[in-house]
């Protein structure tokens, strides 16, 4: 198992000007280190418009190789279905360490994700490979249930094994403005997660506006959050490019104001490696080739996997490849 | 040598895109003059009506969403389209008693009409819409907007001409639609309804009834989610207390003129929003 | 890609330090197999192709490797008349007659060819002149055709545009156009003018005649009565003798405002009804509560779209104060992603620039600029060796009497000014002979009105820049130019509006 130092500071208890209960919150969250932050307001159209520029960006042939491996290096495997068994895990740890049988040049993803009951088979199939044992923990994917609950299902997870948490906001609370009830429970959850790495999801597609997302991402970022996360995939709306970018923007924002830096995690309707590619752009473009590693970047997906493999295939054999030539896990 | 056997046609409605029959499985017979069948087309129920309300409630959004450019363009392909179909109007208007040069007529006048119609969909705001002079610092303006779902009862004669002339205006500014084309000139119906189907319209924003319009009248002007009914072709012996269903939901009632081409037609499918917003620092 | 995350070096109001991206973008050049460029093009009078009468011809050149294109003819005085000859014989027994119906019909013909030609008329345009394929691509042929179907649909419905006036058109007009919007020119003036009744006689600017040309032919195509529009190519002299001519009904000009001026002094003289859109110096104002990344972009782009070819460019940045060091900050890690090189490359934001000429233009203000004591920053990025290029270019401390605060650049320049309050910015916005343009970044709706409502400009954009429609009229204040191009307004000038009840 692989541990991670942790930033300084972390644990620090900060405070929120964020005035008490009963009266109209003011959003005014203070960074780890007791910056005050400022949340720029985001225009849609422009927002979507900029987004939509990075699918026009076209990637030299002999750099499509490196763009892939980049591509499944990023990669968060997941499987989060009620009917996930450890023999499940067990095949779908196989795929993410060795994604291709027959090459052995081909990168393992940067991790597995799976609901906390299946960290102790994850851990057991991807021991001594690098691999990480992402688990999704603390009522996900609602979060509606009591905070102490919620943090036992962390530290449940984290004493199995699991080397990162993926964790919700509540969306209600935040909805109705109760952000200091947000920053707690994040804070508190991310206490639990100890030594574990955190990621936070948003859940944008029940945010409603742009400038809640940046909101949100800026609440998460200042309450604790290693990664921001867009969504847990359940929802009908998951992550799209503007989302995003909007998120990138929050990501950059943040460490021009307080010298931290945050990850983003994209999921939910990746599927091909062409978007995996406007993704790697956006990225590039918003953020800077720093960001592009499994550090700080990470999409979370299922089938994208055997896309980029096909596309691989592609760039071999000059043929277009098919279902029947990646195996299904 | 034997004359070659056609291939007869079904006449169905048309609702969503798709060309069912009749869920009560009834058709009205059309003769020639000589009495003789020459089709079955398919005869529109209250259900198929409602159906087609709510296929056309669901397209109204999207269609309305469109840019003025793009509603536009797809109104001057469905003219292209009815281009490539002049003679099979033509002869469909024969069939119906109408002599070849009127018919010919006809079409292409329905023809130009269209693509007259589509023309004014990114220009109506110009003449429509306002900016006002309000006695205060605001910026106030008028928009015109689509009124939403709207039934039109075809005209009888002229049977293509007539059914451009109120279909047409009705679109321009998003709304969507349901005809009533009775029993007259189904087959032009139909044909418009193939066009539509082959024009990029979206399913829903046009659907097409044949049937008996003295039996489909009442439900359609008594329908809660009907928010306008064009009356120009209704019969002239319709009941004012059908008439009256209408005022259950307000219902906007239309009468125009079956030979009728001006951007006032399409202001009478429209509503009007005002806007207002300080100008200050 | 980096295994290790580098402690990036932090200050108070910069980034982290930004290694230059560069995710190995290919050149992903666009086929040009789609073009064919003939050796030399004629003038193009009364539906046909012909010699000039000089015999003269002139080398065209692609800017971004300046080989020989094409040899394009000189029109003379005498061709010129031709052409009004032309136009006027076609005016008085065909396109004048005819109804609004049926030069709708001719229109939208155009519009639609123009959409099934597109990628032609695109790599063409962008071949021709040095714009990025994806702007000629993705802009001025889609904006083009759009702008003929928009008037196509006026032509039988003018009625509405003017109740209660009898309504003619001009006659024969004469229209100039300039090099940085080719094709899209050419359709701002042509089609108004045909939609309304008039014929054509066209000049297109001397660099860039190619995308004229295929017009043309793409006329004979839609079967265009002949002499309805004629091109007649060529440099200054052409423009004069046109301009000159003692048979137009009206004129209509876009370029340089020096020589707006000249045109004016010439055609009022005679009585010649005019319209001319000129010169900008835009400003691009943007406040500390304004959607700051979008902001970013909506400058960037104001400046560095068409590489500030643009008469409408945002070319001075009026930004408030308190936010001036981060706002100029992120401009410039946003330019550190914007890609200067082949046009034809898909993956180009800033293409060449248009001619050696423009080029000198440019590095001499940039240089008065330098010299005025302003402070100069360009990205750093490779150019071709060949072609005419200049790198995207911010200017910081500039005051408002500078030359390059004042004079229009046109050229991937950017002026960088501060103000405190709105008064302040519309004093600075407003000090300026021009008035054609300018943008305004706040999330403050009355602010917005407010301002719009100060701000001596034709065209106004809110929260958004370079947003250009047919339905939008298009036009500037002062001497920027009159008269208004697009949408409702924009038919005036093409019409002679009088009583219907006649004289009693």
């Amino acid at each position: 198992m692989v541990t991670r130092p942790l930033r300084a500071g972390r644990l620090d208890k900060v405070s929120t000007e964020i005035e008490t209960p009963g009266v109209a919150a003011v959003f005014a969250p203070r960074s780890r280190s007791g910056v005050a932050l400022r949340v720029t307001p985001v225009d849609a159209v422009g927002l979507e418009a900029r987004a939509s520029t990075f699918t026009t960006r076209s990637i030299k042939t002999t750099s499509k190789r490196a763009a892939i491996h980049l591509a499944i290096s990023c990669i968060d495997l997941t499987t989060l279905e009620g009917m996930d068994t450890p023999g499940k895990v067990a095949a779908l740890c196989r795929k993410a360490v060795r994604p291709e049988p027959t090459d052995a040049a081909i990168p393992s993803v940067a991790a597995v994700c799976v609901y906390p009951q299946m960290v102790p088979a994850a851990v057991k199939h991807t021991a001594g490979t690098g691999v990480l044992v992402a688990s999704v923990a603390g009522a996900f994917p609602s979060g509606q249930s009591s905070l102490a609950v919620r943090t036992a299902d962390i530290e449940q997870a984290v004493a199995d094994g699991a080397n990162e948490i993926d964790i919700v906001i509540s969306r209600g609370a935040f909805l109705s403005g109760d952000y200091r009830y947000v920053f707690n429970e994040i804070e508190t959850q991310k206490a639990a997660c100890g030594p574990a790495h955190m990621k936070v999801i948003l859940e944008t597609g029940e945010l409603g506006t742009y400038d809640q997302i940046r909101k949100a991402s800026m609440l998460a970022m200042a309450a604790g959050a290693d990664f921001i996360k867009t969504s847990t995939g359940k929802v009908a709306n998951n992550s799209s490019m503007p989302v995003a970018l909007c998120m990138a923007e929050a990501i950059r924002d943040y460490a021009e104001q307080t010298g931290e830096v945050v990850g983003l995690k994209v999921a939910g309707g990746i599927r091909t490696a062409k978007q995996a590619w406007h993704y790697l752009v956006l990225i590039g473009e918003t953020l800077g080739a720093e960001w592009l590693t499994p550090d700080l970047f990470r999409i979370g997906a299922s089938s994208l996997l055997n896309d980029l493999l096909l596309q691989l295939q592609k760039l071999d054999t000059g043929h277009y490849s098919g279902p029947n030539y990646v195996s299904v896990d | 040598m034997a004359e070659r056997l056609d291939v007869q046609k079904t006449y169905k409605l048309f609702i969503g895109g798709a060309f069912p029959r009749s869920e009560s499985g009834r058709t009205f017979a059309v003769l020639g003059p000589d009495g003789s069948l020459i089709a079955n087309v398919a005869a529109a129920s209250r259900k198929d009506l409602r159906d087609a309300v709510v296929a056309a409630r669901a397209a109204q959004p999207g269609w309305a969403g469109r840019t003025a450019y793009n509603r536009g363009q797809i109104l001057y392909r469905v003219a292209e389209v009815m281009e490539g179909r002049r003679t099979q109007f033509a002869d469909e208007l024969r069939r119906c008693g109408v002599e070849a040069r009127a018919a010919k007529q006809e079409v292409e006048r329905a023809i130009d009409r269209w693509v007259w119609y589509a023309g004014w969909c990114d220009k109506f705001h110009h003449i429509a819409g306002t900016v006002n002079s309000v006695a205060g610092p605001y910026f106030n303006f008028t928009t015109p907007e689509p009124t939403g779902v709207v039934g039109i009862v075809a005209p009888g004669t002229p049977g293509l001409l007539g059914l451009v002339s109120r279909l047409a205006p009705a679109l321009v500014s998003g709304n969507t639609t349901i005809v009533l084309t009775g029993e007259a000139s189904p087959f032009t119906a139909v044909s418009m309804s193939e066009v539509v189907a082959t024009s990029d319209v979206p399913g829903g924003v046009v659907n097409i009834l044949t049937g008996a319009t003295h039996d489909l009248l009442p439900w359609l002007l008594g329908h809660r989610d009907v928010n306008a009914v064009d009356l120009t072709g209704a019969p002239p012996d319709l009941q004012a207390s059908v008439i009256a269903e209408a005022a259950d939901n307000v219902k906007r009632l239309i009468r125009g003129e079956p030979d009728d081409q001006s951007p006032y037609v399409i202001a009478d499918f429209c509503e009007m929003k005002t806007v207002w917003h300080p100008i200050g620092q | 890609m980096a295994d290790e995350i580098e402690p990036a070096s932090r200050s108070n109001s910069s980034l982290p330090a930004r290694v230059k991206f560069d995710l190995d973008y290919a050149p992903a050049l666009e086929s040009t197999s789609i073009v064919s460029i003939a050796d030399e093009y004629g003038l193009f009078i009364g539906g046909q192709f012909v010699e000039p009468e000089s015999g003269e011809k002139f080398t065209t050149v692609s800017p971004s490797t300046e080989k020989a294109l094409s040899q394009i003819s000189s029109a003379s005085a005498v061709d010129v008349d031709r052409a009004v000859k032309a136009a006027r014989r076609a005016h008085t027994k065909v396109w004048g007659p005819m109804s609004g119906r049926d030069r709708a019909k001719y229109l939208f013909r155009i519009a639609r060819q123009l959409q099934e030609r597109a990628r032609e008329f695109a790599v063409l345009e962008t071949i021709d002149g040095g714009k990025p394929i994806r702007e000629s691509r993705d802009v001025d042929v889609p904006l083009a055709a759009a702008h003929f179907f928009y008037h196509a649909g006026w032509a039988d419905k003018l009625e509405y545009a003017f109740p209660d006036r009898r309504i003619a058109p001009k006659g024969v007009v004469g229209q100039i156009i300039p090099w940085n919007f080719p094709l899209l020119m050419l359709a701002w003036k042509v089609a108004p003018a045909l939609a309304t009744g008039n014929t054509v006689v066209l000049k297109p600017a001397e660099t860039t005649s190619l995308t004229a040309l295929l017009f043309a032919q793409l006329l004979q195509d839609v079967d265009l009565p002949p002499g309805v529009v004629n091109i007649v190519t060529g440099a200054g002299a052409t423009g004069s003798a046109l301009v000159d001519h003692g048979d137009l009904d009206k004129l209509a000009f876009t370029g340089s405002t020096s020589v707006g001026k000249q045109i004016q002094r010439s055609a009022s003289a005679r009585g010649v009804p005019l319209t001319l859109e000129l010169g900008g110096k835009a400003a691009h104002i943007v406040f500390e509560d304004a959607a700051i990344d979008q902001a970013v972009e909506g400058v960037i782009n104001g400046i560095y779209f068409n590489q500030g070819h643009v008469c409408c460019a945002g070319s001075r940045l009026l930004v408030q104060e308190s936010i001036a060091e981060s706002f100029v900050d992120r401009l410039k890690n946003r330019l550190s992603t914007v890609r200067v090189g082949d046009p034809l490359d898909k993956n180009t934001d800033v293409g060449a620039i248009n001619s050696a000429e423009q080029l000198g233009r440019i590095t001499e203000l940039v240089a008065a600029g330098v010299a005025e004591g302003a402070e100069l920053y360009q990205p750093q990025c490779s150019l071709p060796d060949r072609g005419y290029w200049f790198r995207p270019t911010i200017f910081t401390n500039v005051q408002q009497s500078h030359r390059i605060a004042r004079e229009e650049i046109f050229g991937p320049v950017l002026s960088v000014l501060t103000f405190r309050t709105p008064e302040e910015a519309v004093a600075k916005a407003n000090d300026t002979q021009y008035g054609l343009s300018a943008g305004i970044w706040t999330e403050k709706g009355s602010k917005i009105l407010w301002m719009a409502d100060q701000l001596d400009a034709g065209v106004i954009w809110a929260n958004t820049f370079n947003q250009f429609d047919a339905a939008s009229p298009f036009g500037g204040y002062k001497e920027s130019g009159f008269g208004r191009e697009g949408g409702l307004q924009g038919l005036a000038p093409y019409v002679s509006l009088s009583s219907p009840r006649g004289v009693a």
